[in-house]
């Protein structure tokens, strides 16, 4: 059994990245995302990674694909509008297949927004966010010790596929303090025979770009990222199922709503409702089968998904559901959380 | 070898023998081959990382037979800041046009060099973006006709060019700043000892090295290759002066 410590989420987020075998963090001040690299400096003197706070998130994601490629274990953090000035160089560590850990700790928007905790980002998240066709594997931790759990997983997937892994999370579970049981640490150590360390004379000069000026060339290199992301597809999708079992309705959300939604579901239960709740723990890849399932069940009557933005992942459900069943939305914007009560109303008021 | 004879002028092995793309005359193809005299002559092959961003020598990897990563328009000095920051031991240089240093990529440089960064910058100033076809830089010549300034940069609302060389050698982090030219074998020649200078510093871990190449783009300025050598002459040494605007190590050495 590890080690128990109550910790900030930012802050569990900061010690289980050092944990992992952190050897890069470049970063850039932002509410509510700073404790990770407030922390990351407190702790420098105990430990071997580079840290820098860069001039700006352009900087920091550039620093990511530098480090990166030239083999290093690295992560950024950062919180929406950072992780907007970020989406060149996402894409570009995207196509030059680069594993990194992003952390988006979402506040909420549109514009400079309010720093208060929302979901607002998803889109951006799992469809891309940046130019050209790519994706990150997304996940979507709701609590401070998957904050913990998903920053190994995030690393050891980044390696895996050599593809960028995002850790969604929000300015509530970046802030909230709960008990958290911190891994072992582990040392890493890279076995990359592609990186930029220095051409030795048993091997061909390494080049790592996104630069394919021939059609054909980059198409095929599109044709590959592709397939990467199929078998990602094929073997990372994670989920939670929550008495599910006999549901008629499926409520869903991911991160801090899947939690509320929990209540949600208990609350529903003792007055006599059938409610499950089915979580997303990776957004992207997206459990698009599971729903399907569900939708496939007589008994399910409807689905309700439960987000703090204007209706983002409704949109993969429905998709998902093809219409087979109608998919309604509850939602909250700029900075609130909703309550199960009113949850629990809106999934009330689709009842025939 | 023929007897009685002997080799006095060969590519080094580490510049590939490839036909390259850029435009007869262009001093990149010069620059690209004195770096890698250098790598050869250092025998650092094995430990240089190399970063070129957008620009015309953005292919700079197709020539070079060393480690390169590409980067994003104006974003070399921070892939390089952190390549040298993961691999210090490394000798690591970013290969920059005026576009991607001083324009989109101006943050980066600027604080790259006042944190001191070891890495050398390779610094192409042609006033011109070449690649995109020949619109205004920040290091335009006043009055110089660019596609974007058609009747000529207007400083009055553009401002002057930038003097990067002269403006980084401001920062406490910069070990050394020179600019030099390729417009003569002479001056070529001082190009070379300029840049293996500043490898040796950048190996004996000193601060941010910079070397300003007073550079041409033939098609961008729409003349020959020899009208280009007197344009330089004629308008670009007088405002961007050939020379050394900081050398710590040789300070350091006087007292
Ligand atoms: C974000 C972004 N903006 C614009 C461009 C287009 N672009 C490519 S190279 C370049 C300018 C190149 O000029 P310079 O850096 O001076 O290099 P040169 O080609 O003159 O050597 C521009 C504007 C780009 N690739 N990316
Ligand atoms: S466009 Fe200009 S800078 Fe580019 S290769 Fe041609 S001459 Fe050189
Ligand atoms: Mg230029």
């Amino acid at each position: 059994m590890g080690e128990i410590k109550f910790m900030k989420g930012n802050e569990a987020l900061a010690e289980a990245a050092i944990r992992s075998g952190l050897q890069g963090y470049f970063g850039y001040p932002i509410t509510p995302q700073s404790e990770v690299v407030e922390y990351l400096a407190m702790q420098e003197p105990n430990h071997n990674y580079v840290l820098i706070q860069a001039e700006s998130e352009v900087a920091s994601v550039n620093m990511v694909y530098g480090a990166a490629a030239a083999g290093a274990r690295v992560m950024t953090t950062t919180s929406s509008p950072g992780f907007s000035l970020m989406q060149e160089g996402v894409s570009y560590i995207a196509c030059a297949e680069l594993p990194c850990v992003f952390a988006n700790i979402v506040r909420g928007g549109p514009g400079l927004g309010t720093i208060q905790a929302s979901q607002g980002d998803y889109f951006q998240a799992v469809k891309g966010g940046g130019h050209g066709d790519y994706h990150l594997i997304v996940l979507a931790p709701n609590s401070v010790q998957e904050m913990v759990d998903h920053c190994r997983l995030a690393f050891e997937l980044a390696d895996k596929y050599r593809n960028p892994v995002m850790l969604l999370s929000d300015g509530s579970i970046g802030q909230m303090m709960e008990k958290v049981v911190l891994p072992e640490p582990i040392p890493y150590k890279p076995d990359k025979p592609w990186a930029t360390t220095g051409k030795t004379p048993d091997r061909k000069r390494n080049i790592i770009t996104s630069l394919y000026i021939q059609s054909e060339d980059m198409e095929k290199k599109n044709q590959t990222i592709q397939a990467k992301y199929q078998e990602i597809t094929k073997n990372e999708i994670r989920y939670e199922k929550y008495r599910v079992d006999d549901a008629e309705i499926i409520i869903s959300a991911f991160g801090l709503t899947s939690r509320i939604c929990k209540k949600v579901v208990d609350l529903a239960r003792e007055e006599g409702i059938k409610m499950g709740l089915f979580r997303p723990i990776t957004v992207w890849p997206f459990p698009t089968d599971q729903f399907a399932e569900f939708a496939a069940q007589d008994r399910v009557k409807f689905f309700l998904s439960a987000e703090m933005n204007a209706g983002q992942m409704v949109e993969d459900i429905r998709l998902s559901v093809n219409g087979k069943k109608p998919v309604y939305f509850y939602g909250r914007q700029g900075g609130i959380v909703p309550t199960p009560e009113e949850i629990l109303n809106a999934a009330k008021g689709h009842l025939k | 070898m023929k007897e009685g004879y002997e080799v006095v002028y060969k590519r080094p092995k580490t510049l590939l023998d490839k036909r390259m793309h850029y435009c007869p005359g262009c001093f990149h193809a010069t620059i690209h081959k004195l770096l890698m005299e250098i790598v050869e002559e250092m025998g650092i092959q094995e430990k240089t990382v190399g970063v070129c961003p957008v620009g015309c020598s953005v292919f700079a990897y197709d020539y070079m037979d060393i480690d390169m990563q590409e980067a994003a328009h104006g974003r070399a000095a921070a892939v390089a800041t952190a390549i040298k920051r993961m691999l210090p031991d490394r000798y690591v240089f970013s290969y920059q046009g005026d576009g991607d240093l001083a324009a989109i990529g101006t943050a980066e440089t600027i604080h790259a060099c006042n944190r001191g960064e070891k890495f050398t910058f390779i610094f192409i100033n042609n006033g011109i973006y070449g690649m995109t076809g020949g619109q205004m830089a920040p290091t335009t010549l006043e009055g110089q006709k660019t596609t974007t300034s058609p009747y000529g940069r207007n400083v009055q609302k553009l401002g002057m060019p930038l003097k990067m060389a002269e403006m980084v050698s401001q920062l406490a982090g910069v070990a050394y700043a020179e600019r030099v030219s390729c417009n003569t074998p002479a001056n070529t020649r001082k190009a070379k000892k300029a840049l293996k200078k500043a490898f040796e510093i950048q190996g004996k871990g000193l601060g941010t090295t910079f070397i300003e190449v007073a550079s041409n783009c033939p098609s961008g300025w729409k003349c020959t290759p020899v009208e280009s050598l007197d344009w330089l002459k004629n308008k670009v040494y007088p405002y961007f002066p050939l020379g050394v605007f900081k050398d710590v190590p040789a300070v350091k050495e006087e007292v």
